[in-house]
């Protein structure tokens, strides 16, 4: 049995990891809640989002952390682009329809990066790399620490934003009830566009906070889509307050995983959890009943 | 199939060689001789790019030399014709590019860098009983298995251990055997597993406990909760058996996570290179492998050193396999007068090929591995490799144990 | 008349020498019987599952692991990997459709299946962890592995029949029938006394049977298998894609869909030979065919056909 010190450094690590985490599940739940879409894009979005950091990193030396307020405009732009040319036109609204849109913008984009990138896995050194903080007897990498108070700054960020702006509320009043928005003048279309950009922004982040302490290939988003979707199902569909929960809940379970059960075991924390919790409370912790599958 | 991605001069020289040769030759001569194609298998993409493009390019140097010497002498001035394959990784992919470039004609293969790569493609190869040059590849059934065509030049896993235990042995009794345990981080492929394993079953034969055994996959960045594992056993020293970008990631953790360590040591590590010296002194500084090396003090090897490093490229030991084990097929060639596959294969099986700077014993082949080879222990010493055991090809005595980073 | 036509087409591979023609005939005919394999439960049945080279997986390591470990002679896998794929199928449909799960919910949950079994066959010994299985090589019909690459593309033709005939069963029976109907409308199936549940689980009990099957017949090919292999997601995409491609819930969709990817995959490779460029292919079909022809290929040269 691992002692005490070692369950609180692993414990630790997995909050930090669980908190960029939760901003990327954040813009899946927006878009859950708001399109009611099952955004199957979003692990090949978020490598997109790393593979621009990284460039910047390696060309531009540019660290993360500042090319991050770049990266995310323009990873709204693509995702906005993305729903208004192709998932909006191709899927026509149908379910099925949008389900297999989303897997095939992932396959296209993940082989596209395979194309131009080759398989190789990249990382960066940036001036953090090595530092580490020290809190009593834990030693916890610097870069994380601040990777995720940024996250949280941002999900709260995001949070106010749909909570409390015209915009936000013109979001929300269309995730609820597209035909009345429509009688009040909001146009479904244009806000489940900007809803789906917003959504893809926060992986623009995300990617710029996970770049220094991860790697980036082509296939680094298949890891991410059982996460996020973990995340998401555990905290409830378009819950807010589920996704930040959920996304620290998974870290963590990820990181206590790899611990006790080994590198090799670990990452069937994921999947059992988020078959455990389709099975047995599909709506999460914080969804309502009956919502579970369309 | 990808083209080569070797950049430097040695791409441009080749070509200009070429066509230069073309141009010089008359009319009548031109006609001539017959090309050997020569099948290179390796992971050029992917989780294994770095040490795949270095066998390539070590392969690539040798067959540039052997036709800029007039070809193989033996079969009328015949040039290879190299046709370069990238396994990506995938064993299936391996094994699919030597049915392909079977058709395609090629009268021999050197490959994977992988033991994994290795394994799919000479059992494809076995098919053709075309001969298969091993460049890299450790572990023992890839010359076990009773496939006729498979030969390897460099030592095997049963032997690369065995020898890293001798000299871990020495040295730990040379410094008062202050390590007595330890715990082993390895790929979980079939290198990093089987080399484990065959670690873990002598070890305690040298008074050194087996604490741990960690598996992890290839790729693996975050190290995090291994080191913590590593810290809760409290072994004195750690063994890392795995591939270039997780030994590094490996190693970095260790420090930052200020491990208490008499030292550690790899079998065949994959990322402990003069790259990894140059890059991260801080870390690297002290570390101890048992690896691959040229014989330091043979000027031949410094040279091919100076010629690798002013084309831009670093020294490592996966360009000096894929240099010597087309070197080998060239040698068999030359003896055999012909690239037929049977001719090959016997010339290979009573080959003596002794023109290498290699710190090898004499050659000889026994079910297609030479019991001459043997690797060395090396150790980063102020930012550069040195040769610590054993001592007929020593260059610097080991720090042992290691110094306080 | 078309079937016969069709079926001679398929023996031409047969009289050709060439190994590398033969061997991308057998990659199409594969896929085809994978897609239709898929399209039994997807198509046939509406359940789009994302996750169905678990089923594959699962077959393959069955067949290495009755070998190598138990000394079995390599044609009990087939039995063998059917009853695992099936019982699969039954467990994973019971337990999924009594929690309701369906649509998207489903398809990742089948997706989380497949990755837990590829985490538990990289981390068992049994399966060889990391490093993998490896059969020895012994050419010969008692062995089941074939140095002639025409051999093994008679069996794959042998595993596209069963498929299709099971299609076929589909199409005809009164089991086919139920599945239609909760197809549709899973409420008015149930209104009429369907037993929704079990209909489905034994839809893709038959479905996962089949799948396996298919992974037999790669390890028995290639005499490899590793978790990456065995369970790889880009698998799970291309069975669903054939069929969708060619007409998902018809008889010769899948055919028709593993010829067209193969084509668009097999030239694209000549064209431009990166890795990844195949594949890219791939989702950029899917795209068109979802934005252009949601019936699949079929529709266009069946349309009148009725659809089953």
């Amino acid at each position: 049995m691992p002692g005490f010190e070692i369950v609180a450094a692993s414990l630790a690590g997995g909050v930090l990891t669980g908190g960029v985490y939760a901003l990327a599940a954040l813009g899946l739940t927006l878009i859950y809640g708001v399109l009611h879409i099952v955004n199957f894009a979003h692990g090949a979005l978020l490598m997109v989002a790393m593979y621009g950091a990284w460039f910047l990193a390696t060309w531009l030396g540019v660290d993360p952390l500042v090319a991050l307020p770049v990266v995310t405009p323009v990873m709204f732009v693509l995702g906005w682009g993305l729903y208004r040319w192709v998932i909006g036109p191709v899927s026509r609204g149908e379910d099925r329809a949008i389900l297999l849109a989303t897997l095939g913008v992932s396959v296209v984009l993940e082989n596209l990066a395979l194309v131009l990138f080759r398989g190789d896995t990249r990382s960066i050194e940036t001036a953090l790399s090595y530092q580490m903080l020290e809190l009593g007897p834990l030693l916890l990498p610097l870069s994380k620490v601040i990777s995720a108070g940024v996250a949280m700054v941002l999900a709260a960020s995001l949070w106010a934003f749909i909570a409390m702006t015209s915009t936000g509320q013109a979001i929300r009043a269309v995730a609820r009830e597209p035909t009345g928005a429509r009688l009040v003048g909001i146009r479904p279309q244009r806000m489940f566009a900007l809803a789906y950009g917003i959504g893809i922004a926060s992986l623009g982040a995300a990617g710029c906070l996970l770049l220094p302490s991860f790697y980036v290939s082509p296939t680094v988003g298949e890891n991410f889509v059982l996460v996020a979707f973990t995340i998401v199902v555990l905290g409830g569909m378009g819950s807010f307050p589920g996704a930040l929960l959920g996304g620290v809940i998974v870290g963590v379970a990820e990181s206590l995983g790899g611990l006790f059960l080994g590198e090799s075991l670990g990452p069937i924390s994921i999947s059992l959890t988020f078959i455990a919790i389709l099975l047995l409370r599909p709506q999460g912790l914080f969804g309502r009943p009956g919502e579970a599958g369309r | 199939m990808s083209n080569s991605a070797v950049p430097g001069q040695l791409t441009r020289r080749s070509a200009v060689a070429a066509g230069l040769a073309t141009l010089a030759a008359p009319a009548v001569l031109r006609a001539a001789p017959s090309t050997i194609r020569l099948g290179l298998i390796h992971p050029v993409s992917g989780a294994l790019a770095f040490s795949g493009n270095q066998c390539r390019l070590g392969a690539t140097i040798a067959i540039d030399d052997i036709n800029g010497a007039g070809g193989v002498a033996a079969m009328g001035g015949a040039k290879i014709e190299p046709l370069l394959g990238d396994a990506q990784g995938r064993p299936e992919i391996a094994a699919s590019l030597v049915d392909q470039m079977a058709e395609q004609g090629a009268s021999a293969f050197v490959g994977c860098f992988a033991s994994a790569l290795g394994l799919a493609a000479t059992q494809a190869a076995a098919k053709y009983n075309i001969p298969f040059s091993i460049d890299s590849g450790i572990v023992d059934s890839l010359t076990t298995r009773g496939l006729a065509n498979v030969y390897r030049l460099f030592p095997n896993a049963s032997s690369v251990t065995a020898d890293s235990l001798l000299a871990l042995d020495m040295i730990n009794k040379k410094a008062g055997s202050p390590a007595k345990s330890c715990a082993i981080v390895h790929e979980d492929s079939a290198f990093g597993t089987q080399t484990a394993q065959q670690l873990a079953g002598l070890l305690p034969k040298i008074g050194i406990e087996v604490k741990a055994l960690i598996p992890h996959a290839t790729p693996t960045r975050d190290f995090t909760n291994i080191v913590l594992r590593i810290k809760q056993e409290k072994p004195d020293l750690v063994m890392i058996s795995n591939y270039q970008n997780e030994y590094v990631a490996l190693a970095r953790t260790l420090v930052q996570q200020r491990v208490e360590l008499v030292g550690t040591w790899s079998v065949a590590g994959g990322g402990f290179n003069l790259k990894f010296a140059k890059e991260q002194p801080g870390v690297a500084e002290g570390m101890l492998d048992f690896n691959h090396w040229y014989a330091p003090k043979n000027p031949k090897a410094v040279a091919f050193r100076k010629r690798v490093e002013e084309a831009g490229q670093t020294m490592t030991w996966e360009v000096l396999f894929g240099y010597f084990a087309v070197k080998l097929l060239g040698d068999a060639w030359q003896r055999a007068g012909s690239a037929g596959k049977e001719e090959t294969i016997a010339a290979l099986a009573s080959s003596t090929f002794a023109d290498h700077f290699m710190p090898y014993g004499p050659t000889k082949f026994t079910n297609g591995q030479n019991s001459g080879a043997h690797a060395v222990a090396l150790q980063i010493q102020k930012g550069d490799m040195e040769v610590v055991w054993p001592e007929e090809f020593a260059s610097a005595a080991a720090v042992f144990p290691r110094a306080k980073l | 008349m078309r079937a016969l036509m069709v079926g001679l087409a398929l023996l031409v591979p047969l009289a050709v020498p060439q190994q590398y023609l033969v061997t991308l005939a057998m990659l199409t005919v594969t896929s085809a019987a994978l897609g239709q394999a898929w399209n039994l439960a997807g198509g046939f049945g509406g359940m789009t599952s994302f996750g169905h080279v678990a089923f594959f997986g699962l077959g393959a390591y069955v067949a290495a692991i009755g070998q190598l470990h138990f000394g079995l002679s390599p044609w009990l896998g087939l039995p063998l990997a059917a009853l695992v794929g099936g019982a699969a199928g039954a467990a994973m449909g019971a337990a999924a459709f009594r929690a309701r799960l369906r649509g998207s919910y489903f398809a990742l949950v089948t997706l989380a299946v497949a990755e837990a079994l590829r985490v538990l066959a990289n981390s068992l010994d049994i399966t060889g962890a990391g490093v993998g299985l490896q059969l020895r090589l012994a050419p010969g019909l008692a062995q089941f592995q074939f140095v002639d690459r025409r051999l093994s593309y008679l069996a794959a033709l042998i595993l596209l029949g069963l498929t299709m005939a099971a299609a076929s069963h589909l199409g005809r029976s009164r089991f086919g029938a139920r599945l239609a109907a909760l197809r549709e409308s899973e409420a008015a199936a149930s209104a009429l006394g369907i037993d929704v549940v079990w209909v489905k689980t034994q839809a893709l009990a038959l479905s996962g049977a089949l799948t396996a099957l298919g992974g037999v017949l790669y390890v028995q090919t290639y005499l490899y298998i590793d978790p990456s292999i065995a369970f790889s997601p880009q698998r799970s995409v291309e069975m669903l894609l054939v069929a969708l491609i060619g007409g998902a819930g018809t008889l010769w969709g899948p055919l028709l869909g593993a010829l067209v990817l193969h084509v668009v995959a097999d030239g694209t490779q000549l064209l431009v030979s990166r890795p990844g460029v195949a594949p890219m292919m791939y989702g950029v079909l899917l795209l068109l065919i979802v934005a252009l022809l949601p019936k699949g290929i079929a529709s266009l040269r069946f349309g009148r056909r009725r659809n089953a």
